[in-house]
């Protein structure tokens, strides 16, 4: 994986004793909180419902053994021995005390890993497809890109005070994993007819108050472009971009009101003035980042350990058959590790469980580890015969979950029991629902389900693109929640549609059960996804089945 | 006019970055019924300032709406009940750190 360069590393030490003085000085009082919150959240740390909360960038997901080792460590020390994966690929320390902060970030920068602009109105950490370099239907590893893009992006002068936060997520395979048509800037690596590779590039995707999918303005971008192109966006929106509102700030904002053939105009124009200007350094920077993502030296040696236990043992079948895709190298697997176990909270691992990832990964699968926005861990490259006793680890630390892309794999943003903007829980709701569904021995039977909760209108734990889409709000100083169907994050993406009034906190384990039952109901086979099934009949028998049974009853 | 409703003072500790509440003697606990019920609305404003003062104790003090109960000032809101507690999938904060 990319290691610092001195450049790297001067420039994050330099930030760590930069914001230590500022601590020290917001302290002792030379600082009003006024003028020390923009300098906090530039780097990365919050002040939530019941404590602080550092949220530390992982770039496009990339972490390392000694990187996890070192994150349980910060667990232990200054929190309360666990951390909790986030839907951007971050990780987010709960309880850090302010004078501690500085001890924090030093022991990040110890391994290359910092908080910078993981908040604020800037460049965020760049996401990537949490399979990258290991899928097999990838085109090339999107890192590099994504890698050539956060140092491009990290501090870029012109880019520090844009008119609202901005997301990039790049991805090099077909299948989206990364969601990228729900980001400010999506990348799409694709060939061209000449059979090379470039970015299609969609602009403006967004989740939240207005959700969005994205607009292509670039249908091939020639992967040599991609600083410049995405210079000349954030260009034009940081010119047209709104500042007097910041609910219409964002780019998809801006891409409405502008219009998209005039926005692409304007893009293109900036692009042809950057162009020039680059000189080629950014392609010989590429060089040497492709270097450090070359793919491991795969092993070769006989797979029949994997088949004698897929035949023998049924719990690992089953996990198995959720848990490992396909990996680019036949004798190898995609191992994604439920960080979900049913009733627990999604993404909160210990730090035990994150040591246990750190071994495997070093052990059995190249030192490699990725986080991906659905808040599990991948061991990206696993040789199949190892992978029973990858399994057998993984179940004594309790994360042998066999539930990937099921009905219990919630994505949850934190919601109202951390989270000060929050209007409503979602942790508590994930964790009833996969205890029902568990409880229910149904989540086999009922296929690919893919549930996501947030607890307010900004919309983290991507609602609208869940298949079953919740949202939670105040209404009247009490629990509502909204529920929205059909929603997809994938290549096919679009929003969810809202089913009709919402339901009581304890009344949305019901709901979604009642959802489920009637899709149960009017598949025409086991083979019929919940997704597809939404598609041929509607919303139509879903609305009945969630809200004529109450109608029945109140009459 | 509407009738002004109770409220009490709360914030966040600088250091900690613990839920506290202004109680009348001027001390910051982490009890809500130790806190102060203001129940008129000059004296709270009056006393919002004085504890916006407080910039090396606390952060972001409001008046959240509360009411008063048997013993002392309950919080009316959700929110406000979850920040006299902590977290409902752990037992973190508060419920942990002073046995609630």
């Amino acid at each position: 994986m990319y290691s610092y360069s001195d450049f790297d590393e001067a420039f994050v030490r330099a930030r760590v004793a930069q914001f230590t003085d500022q601590i020290e000085r917001r302290l002792d009082g030379s600082l009003t909180e006024d003028e020390f919150r923009p300098l906090r959240l530039m780097n990365g740390l919050y002040l939530q419902l019941h404590a602080y909360m550092l949220r530390v960038a992982i770039p496009y997901g990339t972490v390392s053994p000694r990187q996890m080792r070192q994150l349980a460590m910060i667990a232990d020390t200054w929190d309360k021995g666990y951390g909790h994966f986030t839907t951007r690929q971050n990780i987010q320390f709960n309880w850090p005390k302010l004078p501690d902060v500085p001890a924090v970030l030093t022991a990040l920068a110890d391994v290359e890993m910092h908080a910078i602009q993981t908040s604020g109105n800037c460049v965020r950490n760049v996401t990537a497809d949490h399979f990258a370099g290991a899928a097999a239907d990838e085109i090339e590893d999107p890192r590099p890109y994504a890698e050539l893009l956060r140092q491009w992006s990290t501090d870029h002068p012109e880019f520090q005070f844009l008119p609202r936060k901005f997301k990039i997520a790049i991805t090099g395979a077909p299948k989206d994993r990364a969601v990228t048509k729900a980001h400010d800037i999506g990348l799409r690596m694709v060939r061209n007819a000449a059979g090379e590779t470039g970015f299609e590039v969609i602009v403006g995707g967004g989740l939240g108050r207005t959700p969005m999918i994205g607009m292509v303005v670039r249908a091939f971008l020639p992967v040599e472009d991609l600083l410049p192109y995405v210079e000349a966006v954030l260009s034009v929106y940081n010119v047209l971009g709104r500042r007097d509102n910041k609910y219409k700030a964002r780019i998809k904002i801006t891409l409405h009101e502008t219009g998209q053939t005039e926005i692409t105009r304007q893009i293109e124009a900036r692009f042809a003035e950057l162009k020039p200007l680059f000189g080629g350094q950014d392609q010989r920077l590429l060089a040497d980042i492709r270097a450090a993502f070359a793919p491991p030296v795969f092993r070769t040696a006989p797979t029949d350990a994997f088949d004698a236990f897929y035949r023998a043992d049924p719990v690992f079948r089953s996990w198995a058959d959720t848990n490992l895709s396909p990996h680019r190298n036949d004798q190898y697997a995609i191992v994604t590790v439920s960080i979900k176990a049913h009733g627990q909270t999604p993404g909160d691992a210990t730090s035990d469980q994150m040591r246990v990832l750190a071994d495997l990964a070093e052990t059995y699968g190249h030192s490699d580890l990725r986080i991906s926005h659905e808040q599990n861990v991948i061991l990206p490259h696993v040789h199949k015969s190892d992978l029973p006793t990858v399994h057998a680890a993984l179940v004594k630390a309790g994360l042998g979950t066999a539930n990937v892309g099921l009905i219990s794999d919630i994505i949850a943003c934190p919601g109202m029991d951390y989270c000060a903007l929050a209007t409503a829980r979602s942790i508590p709701v994930a964790q009833e629902i996969a205890l029902r569904f568990n409880e229910l021995q149904l989540e086999h039977d009922v296929g690919p389900l893919k549930i996501k909760i947030s607890g307010c209108i900004n919309a983290c734990g991507h609602h609208h693109v869940g298949h079953i889409g919740i949202l939670g709000l105040d209404r009247a100083g009490v629990e509502n929640y909204q529920i929205t169907l059909g929603g997809d994050g994938s290549e096919d993406a679009v929003i969810g549609e809202k089913t009709g009034p919402g339901f009581a906190y304890d009344q949305v384990v019901p709901a979604v059960e009642r959802i489920v039952l009637a899709y149960l109901g009017l598949r025409q086979s086991a083979e019929e996804t919940f997704l597809q099934a939404y598609a041929r009949v509607g919303i139509g028998p879903f609305k009945a089945a969630l809200y004529e049974a109450d109608a029945r009853d109140a009459a | 006019m509407s009738r002004f409703s109770p409220k009490v003072i709360t914030a966040n500790r600088l250091r900690e970055g613990d839920v506290v509440y202004l109680t009348v003697d001027d001390r910051w606990t982490p009890c809500h019924h130790e806190a102060e019920l203001l129940e008129d609305e000059a004296h709270a404003q009056l006393r919002l300032l004085e504890a916006s003062a407080q910039k090396l104790l606390i952060v972001g003090p409001y008046l959240a709406e509360a009411k008063a109960g048997p013993n002392g000032p309950e919080p009316t809101h959700f929110r406000e009940a979850f920040r006299t507690r902590g977290p409902s999938n752990y037992p973190h904060g508060k419920q942990a750190d002073y046995a609630l």
